[in-house]
């Protein structure tokens, strides 16, 4: 394994007719990495997942997939990757257990073990046929056959949408090992609490733009702390301080959101006015999600 | 009921632009042909002895039927377009209803549309009443168009209605078979198959003179309502009674069953896939093997029956010593036999060219469907994929086109004591149509590469092909128009020693096609439904 990123992308332009799909968007995602591509509906997450197949071609901008060109270079890096995607649509009269096996074998091989393992372990039936399938159970049928296979890197598009909370939890064990093996993972997830459980780095993107790029501590540290704080007297110059966000007051009690680089000057002002108690509540990804998306909105 | 209106509406809308074209294929075809006749054979004693020469060919007889009366242009159009245009309306019927119930079932939108305030039965019954409008709207442009050239209004109405009429009762074929079946694929091909079947056993009963036979079939019907010929009304009511009793059987089984659930269970399939199924050729004979097997039983049948009624032809001559004589100029009884499977064989050449369509645009099935696109995630290089398919198309067509031929050269030997020799004579004429069937998989292809969108114009290229062969003489067409088809370049290999020219410019010319067409899907981006 190289210390070259898996995938690089910078600057990718990406239209349909009119529409802009990608509009100078920018992705790193590091060789051994969980990567968490977050955004809204419709912000280009399968678009760029797709370019990176070498489904559709980039418009500007460069995109590198395992060090290769993933338009020119689409089958030989097929091998090296497994790919599940948003909407699995299977073939109505093959079976579960067929369709896994051609999937494994047409990226060049199956670990027949590890197919019954996961079908174990993810408790799918594999003789049906693939219009007997619910949504859920096609989305595992597409996951065993990337999982069963032994490749380098993982693409995943909402895998999880469809499954119910046990096999979520499978999910994220399976992830959880896969990160161990070593293998690269970029998880195009809207399931918050799924990324803060399994994912290093984090990209979100809006409108085919990348908004927000680092670990999850960093973002964090980036973003607002919810305080809430019993107090002796209400100080004066809340209200109009810089960062404070969302105050509501009630009697002596205040809460309020405040920028991470305020937190110190709003601090001070609080110890003066007397504490009586204080929670401090960091941000979640859901509420740096949502500043995001409500932006978009 | 609740809804039902909205649903047509929605049926019309997706519609608009295939049922008009339907419409006016169908009605446009008998009014042309009328025409046609009229110009051809202005004069009765003409058409009398047209008359007298089918009503000795019992091969004539297999293929459109018998001449009720020869003296009028209405009585030989009834007779040369009754079995070609009421199998087409029952075509149109058995698209619409299918498009509009059992795919609607398997694409998930039918459970979307459910959900809303829309009656159970709402979107069958939309699509019962679309199929009915668009036969009405047929019959009545026949009838127009048929009195409008001055032909008795009372067997233009009895011809419209016998069209239209073939129209309904496959309407309720095709609902009936749309309860039984999970998948529009498999609904297709089980009223196609009933449509076939009604062909055969009108064939049969015409040719052998069995009415018996003949009454079996709704296209027997559509004859036996004797447009111009001293119409017997009657016979209008067992369209009407048989299609309610067919969509009266699908209204019980539908009540019977869930949504998006056939009555025949599916069955529990394999665990593991085949030690074959490995590649995209593997794939591709996996989804398509089923209905090959379909189309080549079809074409051993036919080939069978056409085969063994060759001989017949020749016994023209017994009863004609006019044309007795003229024969003898162009070769004798032997030359009209050969001239009627050389035709044979050309038909089979031509429909051969829907299955290659058919199977061509499984690429543009499975592109649209989604299924394309984890098949091209793997190491699979997308010419490779292209020809899974396009070997089907391709083999399967020269596959079905062997075994009509053998067939008929089969039947056909049996009769006169040589079947092993007929058998290869047959097999090789056939075989010569397979350049000329393989351009319209090249026109499938092209379009699938370069205009995903317009691939039903590959349809589009085949009706036209049948057309012009079947027309284009009739009309007296410029040889330059009638030309544009592949089908007119095949080389008479029964009658003449073959030229190869023609199937060498149409081999290449279906490569050139094939080429573009690939080069031009590995250069655009796959499409998301």
């Amino acid at each position: 394994m190289t210390n070259s990123p898996a995938i690089l992308v910078s600057g990718l332009t990406k239209h349909f007719g009119k529409v802009r799909a990608l509009d100078g968007l920018d992705l790193t995602v590091r060789t051994g990495e969980v990567h968490g591509f977050l955004g809204p509906n419709g912000s280009g997450k399968t678009t760029t997942l797709r370019i990176l197949l070498g489904l559709l071609r980039a418009g500007s901008g460069h995109a590198e997939l395992l060090g290769g060109q993933p338009w020119r270079d689409a089958v030989a890096l097929h091998r090296r990757l497994a790919y599940v995607p948003g909407d699995v649509v299977l073939w109505p009269t093959l079976s579960g257990g067929e369709a896994i096996d051609l999937l494994g074998r047409l990226r060049g091989g199956i670990d027949r073990q590890r197919k019954a393992a996961l079908l174990e372990r993810f408790d799918l039936d594999p003789t049906k046929k693939g219009r007997a399938y619910s949504k859920g159970n096609r989305q595992k049928v597409a996951l065993i056959a990337a999982l069963a296979s032994d490749v380098e890197l993982l693409l995943l598009d909402e895998p999880t949408s469809g499954l119910d909370p046990l096999m979520e939890a499978a999910f994220r064990e399976v992830i959880a090992e896969e990160r161990r093996a070593g293998r690269t993972v970029l998880l195009s997830s809207h399931m918050l609490s799924e990324v803060e459980a399994l994912c290093d780095q984090v990209t979100i993107i809006r409108d085919g733009r990348t908004v927000e790029t680092g670990t999850l501590a960093g973002l964090r540290h980036l973003t607002r702390t919810t305080i809430s704080a019993e107090l002796d007297r209400l100080p004066d110059g809340l209200p109009g301080l810089d960062g404070v966000h969302g105050l509501t007051v009630n009697g002596c009690h205040v809460r309020f959101q405040i920028d991470g680089e305020h937190l110190q000057v709003v601090l001070r002002l609080l110890t003066d006015s007397g504490v009586r108690a204080l929670t401090c509540q960091p941000a979640t990804l859901e509420e740096l999600f949502l500043r995001h998306y409500q932006v978009a909105a | 009921m609740t809804g039902t209106l909205t649903m047509v509406w929605l049926a019309l809308r997706r519609d608009r632009l295939l049922l008009p074209v339907w419409v006016v294929v169908v009605a446009g075809v008998i009014t042309v042909s009328a025409a046609a006749i009229a110009d051809l054979y202005p004069q009765a004693g003409q058409r009398i002895a047209l008359g007298v020469t089918i009503g000795s060919a019992p091969a004539l007889q297999a293929l459109t039927g018998p001449v009720f009366d020869a003296t009028s242009v209405g009585g030989l159009t009834a007779w040369r377009a009754t079995t070609m245009s009421a199998a087409l309306a029952a075509l149109m019927s058995m698209v619409v209803v299918t498009r509009h119930t059992r795919a609607e079932e398997e694409t998930g939108r039918a459970e979307l549309v459910g959900a809303c305030r829309v009656g159970r039965y709402a979107m069958s019954t939309a699509a019962v009443l679309v199929a009915t409008g668009a036969n009405v709207l047929i019959a009545l442009l026949i009838t127009l168009g048929l009195a409008g050239q001055g032909l008795p209004v009372a067997g233009a109405l009895a011809f419209g209605a016998a069209v239209g009429g073939t129209g309904w009762v496959f309407t309720g074929v095709a609902l009936l078979a749309a309860q039984l079946t999970t998948h529009a694929r498999t609904t297709n091909a089980l009223a196609a198959a009933a449509l076939g079947l009604a062909f055969l056993l009108r064939a049969l009963g015409d040719a052998a003179k069995v009415e018996a036979l003949a009454w079996l079939s709704p296209l027997g019907w559509a004859q036996r309502v004797r447009a111009f010929a001293g119409e017997r009304w009657w016979v209008l009511a067992l369209f009407v009674v048989t299609g309610l009793v067919l969509v009266a059987a699908a209204a019980l089984l539908a009540r019977r069953r869930d949504l998006g659930a056939g009555l025949m269970p599916a069955r529990p399939g394999r665990p593991d896939a085949a030690a074959y199924l490995a590649s995209p050729l593997a794939l591709a004979w996996r989804l398509q093997r089923g209905g090959l097997l379909g189309w080549a039983i079809s074409f051993v049948v036919v080939g069978l029956l056409f085969g063994a009624l060759a001989y017949s032809v020749g016994d023209i001559v017994g009863d004609n010593p006019q044309l007795a004589a003229i024969l003898e100029q162009v070769g004798g009884a032997g030359a009209l036999t050969d001239t009627f499977l050389a035709a044979e064989l050309s038909l089979l050449g031509l429909v051969a060219g829907g299955y290659a369509v058919q199977a061509t645009l499984r690429l543009q099935g499975e592109e649209s469907a989604l299924r394309a696109e984890p098949v091209l995630a793997t190491a699979v290089l997308r010419w490779r994929w292209i020809l899974s398919h396009l070997g089907m198309a391709l083999g399967g067509s020269a596959l079905i086109i062997t075994a009509g031929g053998l067939a008929a050269g089969l039947a056909h030997g049996l009769r006169i004591g040589e079947p092993a020799r007929q058998a290869m004579r047959l097999l090789g004429a056939a075989l010569v149509q397979v350049p000329a069937t393989w351009t319209l998989a090249g026109i499938a292809m092209l379009l699938f590469g370069l205009l995903p969108r317009l691939t039903a114009l590959a349809w589009a290229a085949l009706v036209a092909f049948a057309l012009l062969g079947q027309l284009g003489e009739l009309l007296q067409l410029d040889d330059r128009v009638r030309n544009l088809s592949p089908f007119a370049h095949v080389p008479q290999a029964l009658s003449q020693p073959s030229d190869v020219g023609p199937l060498l410019w149409l081999g290449a010319l279906t490569a050139a096609l094939l080429s573009a067409g690939t080069v031009a899907f590995q250069r655009r981006d796959l499409r998301e439904g």
